[in-house]
Formats: structure tokens, C-alpha cells, sequence
């Protein structure tokens, strides 16, 4: 999954609102309709990250759990 | 009114254009709502390391949603944008605040240790090692240090507003404070920045 995102992002360890601005900003560098892979372990970060997607207009692509991580890929708009 | 409307009016009657208007304010309203930038002010008067994050947490989670962000800093809340950052918990009534350790076993880091408000309040030293605690359990739990979140507010563009009359009030020095500070205005100048904000919150 991880390989097929054009950049990655480890959000791991970091609590709210640390994952969704460091998301903003690794999107920032990316174009559009690039994927962004992104792992946390803030539980509360899959709504947040969630409603960021829909706020913002990115496609949440994927949004799964592993053991205590939480990974994301985000579509860029 | 237009063409169509004109044309509407005449040939079908009342009915046809009504609908023709009802439509078409439908589309208009959602085109509306599809450009307006969701727009926030708060107002950050306390200057507490606690209370700090709330303004700090809002402002730059609204600014990584595309939000247009303004706080208005006044009174103790001022104390937030010096440049020496040097916050502190208050524990003075404020006896909602756990008391936890961020060291040690696990059992004696879940429990909640009962020490009167009174207590916490009167003795010397105390408010240093509080908010000493605070700041590792922060640190261990991966909340980010103000001076971080300020500087995240900061690269996204929060505006940061200063009240003149704090300044003067506690004989404070302009260059006490950080330069990016986009104003240093009162009420009468954030209350028409409020108005046309979606979002008003005071902290």
C-alpha cells in the first residue's frame, strides 16, 4: 500500500493537532491527484482525519488499523 | 429582472417563473457556499500554559483546514505571544486539574493523587513542579509544545492581533513581543473582524 503512495508520512507518537497539520503540510508539497500515505497513533486522528478530508476536498483513498496504528492514504484534490 | 424572467413572466404566468426562481436561488446559494472561506476569531485572554493551547490547537487545526484565522489577544492572554515564553500552570482554583505522575510504576502513574486545592495553592515551590509535570506529561504524550503550535499558527497565517491597551495597562514594551504580531489595535478595531466571522470564540 505504502509503496504505491507518492510520499509518506510518519504521524506516529504525535496527538491532535500534530497529525493533521503535519498531513496539510506533506500535501502542501505534493500535486494534485498525487496519494500521500499516512500512519498514526492518535486514535482520535481517524475523524479528525476524516472530517479534514471532507473540509478540505482530498479523497480519503483508504483508512485502516494495524495493531495500534492507524493508516491513511489521501488523495490530493 | 432579465430576459428570461421577463419572457417567464409573460408567457407562462406567475407559476413558471417562481420556479424558474426557486431554482435558480437554489444553484446561486450552493455556488455561495461552495467559494465562502470559513472564517474564525478568538479571543485568547488567559496566559496560563493550560490555557494556552486552546486558542493555539483551534487556530492552527481551522488553518489546516483552509479557515481564515484571527486571534485577538488581550489582557493576561497578551502574555502569549512574547518572545520569551516562559508559561506556568496555575493549581489555585483550579481543582479539576488531575494531579498524575508522568514517572514511576504504572500503577502510581494512573492514580490520581488527592491534594487539597488549598494545599497546592499555599505551598512554596509548588506551582513550579506542577507545571514541570504538565510539561513532560505533555511531552510524553505527543502534544506539542506552544512555542511550536505558535509557530504552526504562525507559517499558516493566523493573524495575531494585540491589544494596545494591555500593553500599556501592564507597562509592557512592544519589543517584548514577537515581530509577526500583524496589529496592535482595540475592541473597536476586532469587532468588525468578529462580525463577518463564522466561528467567535472566547478563551
Amino acid at each position: 500500500m505504502t509503496t504505491e503512495a507518492k510520499a509518506t508520512l510518519d504521524a506516529r507518537g504525535l496527538n491532535c493537532p500534530l497529525p493533521i497539520l503535519r498531513t496539510k503540510k506533506a500535501l502542501a508539497a505534493l500535486g494534485s491527484g498525487d496519494t500521500l500515505a499516512v500512519t498514526s497513533t492518535d486514535p482520535g486522528s481517524v475523524k479528525d482525519m476524516e472530517s479534514f478530508c471532507q473540509q478540505t476536498g482530498n479523497e480519503m483513498v483508504s483508512s485502516s488499523q494495524d495493531g495500534e496504528a492507524f493508516k491513511f492514504v489521501i488523495r490530493k484534490q | 429582472m432579465n430576459a428570461t424572467a421577463q419572457q417567464l413572466t409573460e408567457s407562462g404566468g406567475r407559476e413558471a417563473f417562481d420556479h424558474w426562481f426557486d431554482e435558480r436561488f437554489e444553484q446561486k446559494m450552493a455556488e455561495r457556499e461552495a467559494n465562502h472561506i470559513p472564517k474564525m476569531t478568538i479571543i485568547a485572554t488567559k496566559g496560563t500554559l493550560d490555557m494556552a493551547y486552546p486558542p493555539f490547537i483551534l487556530a492552527s487545526t481551522a488553518a489546516a483546514l483552509g479557515w481564515e484565522v484571527s486571534i485577538f489577544f488581550t489582557f493576561y492572554g497578551l502574555s502569549l505571544l512574547k518572545k520569551d515564553l516562559d508559561l506556568s500552570i496555575s493549581p489555585l482554583g483550579n481543582p479539576a486539574m488531575p494531579m498524575k505522575l508522568p514517572m514511576g510504576p504504572q500503577w502510581l502513574r494512573k492514580t490520581e493523587l488527592q491534594i487539597p486545592n488549598l494545599l497546592m495553592a499555599g505551598l512554596p515551590g509548588f506551582e513550579k513542579v506542577a507545571t514541570g509535570i504538565m510539561k513532560k506529561t505533555m511531552t510524553d504524550k505527543g502534544v506539542a509544545p506552544i512555542r511550536e503550535l505558535r509557530e504552526l499558527c504562525l507559517e499558516a497565517d493566523v493573524n495575531m492581533i494585540a491589544c494596545q491597551m494591555t500593553v500599556d495597562l501592564f507597562g509592557w514594551e512592544q519589543a517584548d513581543f514577537i515581530p509577526e504580531i500583524s496589529e496592535w489595535v482595540g475592541a473597536t478595531s476586532f469587532l468588525p473582524i468578529a462580525q463577518k466571522a463564522d466561528v467567535n470564540l472566547f478563551v
